[in-house]
């Protein structure tokens, strides 16, 4: 984040002054505004992604396999980045929302199918974030009946209540929060020689466990609802097209911050759980109790705050952005800016995601654990389905013209997109049957 | 009535009772008549897809249509910008209701079928946003179609009539080919028009100014928030962009401007009339957070001797629009600031009274650099609706309106 924040001022200070400051100085304030005004969606976007299933996955990948798995996320970063890029490169070209144009150019019954199994999946999702909410508030004693009523609530009324101006200023600071695993990892005293080795040089080993887990990591990395949010971003933000290189720069800035709280989190639990022998972990909540012996109180506080802000912050933004999809796909009015009585179709989906993901957790004898598989192969199975979709959509020169993909952008992401789907059939195919080994379980 | 998704797909048989192929598109012919189904696109598998005529089309209903002719009278189809495609140009598409004001999504079309000598002509009537459409596009091809109209019958309705539908085509050529005019989408008021104009995307918001005439443009654009505004103006060719901020009131083109690129800006102030451009220019020194940059150069100024029926006298001669009329600014002999007078108190003032008799008490003023939050506090204490912005030797040289201030508050929010 600071580094961010040092990064957006240099680059709007530059601007100003190759520009000229004309006249007074106004440019310059306005040079600064227009650039922080197109970040954000990028950074939201791929932050959220580290959500309670991501977390939960990043952290039995370190305790199981410490640092060796390091060196995937250079390679995800690309991925996130040339997946995303495409759909902020569609948003501010087209103006218009991932949903908009399948219903344009596919008709309604694909939309119907579509916006159907994304209302399913983000369901899905959304009871797991309240899950990671439950499961981070048990370690501060609170129990879960209490908790999550009160997550939902907040999160409703954060939406509801707040504009789009203050809900996008509080999902910012959310991502700066991200920076507890940053402390945790920090307090964990790590040995840093060898995560940086690890990390730059890939190892690759072939046994089924080491295999499961890359693919868990790619799976919950890349989740398909990231790319209507982010489009919808850009194209509610009303981004021109000129300022295109602003908008490529935020998600650029956002996967490779993404990644580098992914780094500190596998780095903390393998500095910690695996060099103590504590490999045998399954859950991130599990993890922040297993810390507290090994790396002290505060790594193992920070850690599960950091639980709970990413599991809050992805119950405000996924329930809002499916609500948000649904509408637009199929015609009825959506957004925070119209009151409640203008939209009721999209104020009633997202009042109702965010009620029966809770409430599912509020059940006594609630499955949680099949909850979350299912969710992880939901996601698994309809991430494909969504990257055809775009690449598809990409490559519309009546859609795109001059901004369609390049051959070389091509290659990379249908190569992106393949080695995508592969690894998640692989994962759809370990959970269903083997269900325990791919992180998740 | 008859849905067009209903005859889109639909076998077609010609009067010998052969099958001809199945209804892949249907045109309406602006050309010809604005709502009604003037060609009906038949693909034929591997053959080149062939084109029935209105007055070729004897029967319609829902999966079936037969031709009134023999298959050898059908000519084959040639794609024509100027016909409007059901299927590419409407269905999924957003068009604009006038009536409602919002931009909404095509579900649906619904026809009317008429027999005319014997043959049968489809008039699109309404076009459906609704459930009805909804639940239609769905079940289409796996329900039969009775069994669908059961279920539309029970749904409630949401349709748009055909004279309310504004199309929206990015495309300026093709408007004109396909007749689109903006006859009524001019009509709303601009509040709406840019609400929708917000609603679309960029080429989308283009084609909408494109349509416009000036002054409704102008209008429109000062409606829309900051950053369209300037994305809007920045796209049009700096003539067209300078006739559009002439019509503007002179604070509000100086807010737009001084946000624009500094190329476009110093292109679109070339462009503009002498006067209006230095109107302009002066406002353009003055920082927005000041009453300077706030402020309108758009006054009614009189000698505070003159007369209530002169001032009226002086208002019509002038045709002062009446948006424009707030205070009315005194000045003495030596043209400073002598005073403002109120409209109500002007409507209620005998025809021989004179404005200094009328004028609000205490004298207030401030200069151009005072800043927006002592402005406001002005206007709170005196529960203004205008107040008189002079220069250092106290010559009136503008006025902020009561809604210069609400928009500016709202700014800073």
């Amino acid at each position: 984040m600071n580094t961010w924040i040092t990064l957006t001022d240099t680059l709007s200070t530059w601007m100003a002054q190759g520009k000229g400051l004309t006249r007074r100085t106004r440019p310059l304030r306005r040079r600064i505004a227009v650039f922080l005004a197109v970040v954000g969606p990028g950074l939201i976007t791929s932050n959220v992604d580290n959500d309670a299933g991501g977390i939960t996955t990043y952290t039995v990948a370190g305790a199981q396999f410490g640092y060796l798995l390091l060196w995937s996320l250079i390679p995800m970063t690309l991925a996130l980045y040339v997946s995303e890029e495409m759909c902020a490169r569609m948003g501010v070209v087209t103006g218009k929302g991932l949903s908009d144009l399948i219903r344009e150019e596919f008709g309604f019954r694909s939309t119907f199918f579509v916006m159907l199994a994304a209302l399913l999946v983000d369901l899905g999702n959304t009871v797991a974030e309240f899950a990671g909410v439950a499961a981070a508030m048990q370690i501060f004693g609170i129990s879960k009946y209490l908790s999550v009523p009160l997550a939902a609530l907040l999160v409703w009324m954060l939406v509801v209540r707040g504009s789009s101006r203050q809900v996008e200023k509080i999902f910012l600071v959310a991502c700066a929060f991200y920076l507890s695993y940053v402390v945790s990892a920090f307090l964990a005293k790590p040995d840093w020689l060898l995560a940086t080795k690890e990390t730059v040089i890939p190892s690759l080993h072939v046994n089924s466990g080491y295999l499961l887990m890359l693919t868990a990591l790619v799976g919950t990395t890349i989740a398909p609802w990231q790319f209507f949010y982010l489009q919808a971003g850009f194209v509610e933000k009303r981004v021109p097209a000129r300022q295109y290189k602003h908008a490529r720069l935020d998600v650029l800035v956002g996967s490779i911050s993404c990644m580098v709280i992914v780094f500190f989190i596998i780095v903390c639990c393998a500095a910690t759980l695996n060099a103590h022998g504590l490999t045998n972990i399954s859950e991130a909540a599990q993890a922040a109790q297993a810390l507290r012996p090994v790396a002290g109180r505060w790594a193992a506080d920070l850690f599960a705050f950091g639980l709970l802000n990413a599991s809050l912050f992805a119950a405000s933004i996924l329930p809002l952005s499916t609500a948000h999809v649904i509408c637009e796909g199929l015609g009825f009015e959506a957004g925070l800016d119209h009151k409640l009585k203008e939209a009721p179709a999209f104020y009633s989906l997202y009042t109702g995601l965010i009620v029966v993901g809770a409430g599912i957790i509020m059940l006594p004898n609630a499955p949680l654990l099949k909850i979350l598989v299912f969710s992880q192969v939901a996601n698994g199975i309809w991430l494909p389905v969504v990257l055809i979709f775009i690449l598809l959509l990409i490559n519309r020169r009546d859609l795109m013209g001059q901004h369609t993909n390049t051959l070389t952008f091509n290659v990379i992401a249908w190569a992106t997109g393949i080695v995508m789907i592969v690894l998640t059939l692989v994962l759809v195919y370990a959970a269903l049957f083997q269900p325990g080994s791919a992180g998740l379980g | 009535m008859i849905h067009a998704t209903e005859v889109l797909g639909a076998e077609t048989f010609d009067s010998a009772g052969n099958l001809v192929g199945r209804v892949k598109e249907m045109f309406i012919v602006p050309d010809e008549q604005p709502n009604r189904v003037g060609r009906l696109m038949l693909a034929r598998g591997k053959y080149r897809p062939i084109v029935a005529r209105y007055d070729q089309i004897g029967s319609v209903s829902p999966g079936e249509v037969r031709l009134s002719t023999d298959e050898s009278a059908l000519e084959l189809y040639q794609p024509n910008e100027g016909w409007l495609a059901m299927q590419k140009d409407l269905l999924d598409q957003q068009i604009i209701d006038t009536n409602g004001r919002k931009v909404v999504r095509v579900n649906d079309v619904d026809l009317a079928d008429q027999r005319t000598n014997g043959n049968t002509e489809l008039r699109v009537t309404q076009v459906d946003v609704g459930l009805t459409g909804a639940v239609g596009r769905l079940l289409h091809g796996i329900v039969p179609p009775s069994a669908i109209r059961r279920v539309q019958e029970k749904l409630p309705q949401r349709t748009i009539r055909w004279d309310f539908v504004n199309i929206i085509e990015p495309d300026p050529l093709r408007r004109v080919k396909l007749r689109l005019t903006s006859e009524r989408l001019a009509e709303l008021h601009p509040a709406d028009i840019a609400d929708i104009m917000e609603e679309l995307s960029p080429d989308e918001r283009q084609s909408i100014v494109a349509t416009l005439d000036e002054e409704t443009a102008a209008e429109a654009i000062a409606e829309l928030d900051e950053r369209l505004q300037t994305q809007v103006v920045e796209k049009l060719d700096p003539e067209r962009a300078a006739d559009i901020i002439e019509e503007m009131n002179p604070d509000e083109a100086a807010d737009l401007i001084q946000n624009l690129e500094p190329e476009t800006s110093r292109e679109v102030l070339e462009e503009m009339d002498t006067r209006e451009a230095a109107d302009v220019e002066a406002l353009l020194n003055f920082s927005p957070d000041t009453a300077g940059g706030m402020m309108t150069t758009e006054i009614v100024v009189v000698g505070e001797d003159a007369t209530r029926g002169e001032v009226i006298d002086h208002i019509r001669f002038h045709e002062i629009p009446p948006d424009e009329l707030d205070d009315i600014v005194l000045i003495n002999r030596e043209a400073k600031l002598a005073g403002t007078v109120p409209v109500g108190r002007l409507l209620l003032a005998a025809t021989d009274q004179r404005m200094a008799e009328l004028a609000f008490e205490p004298l207030l003023s401030v200069s151009p650099h005072t800043k927006d939050k002592d402005v406001f506090e002005i206007f709170d204490k005196y529960n203004l609706r205008g107040l008189v912005v002079v220069n250092e030797e106290n010559y009136p040289i503008g006025a902020i309106t009561v809604d210069d201030v609400v928009s500016r508050m709202l700014a800073k929010l």
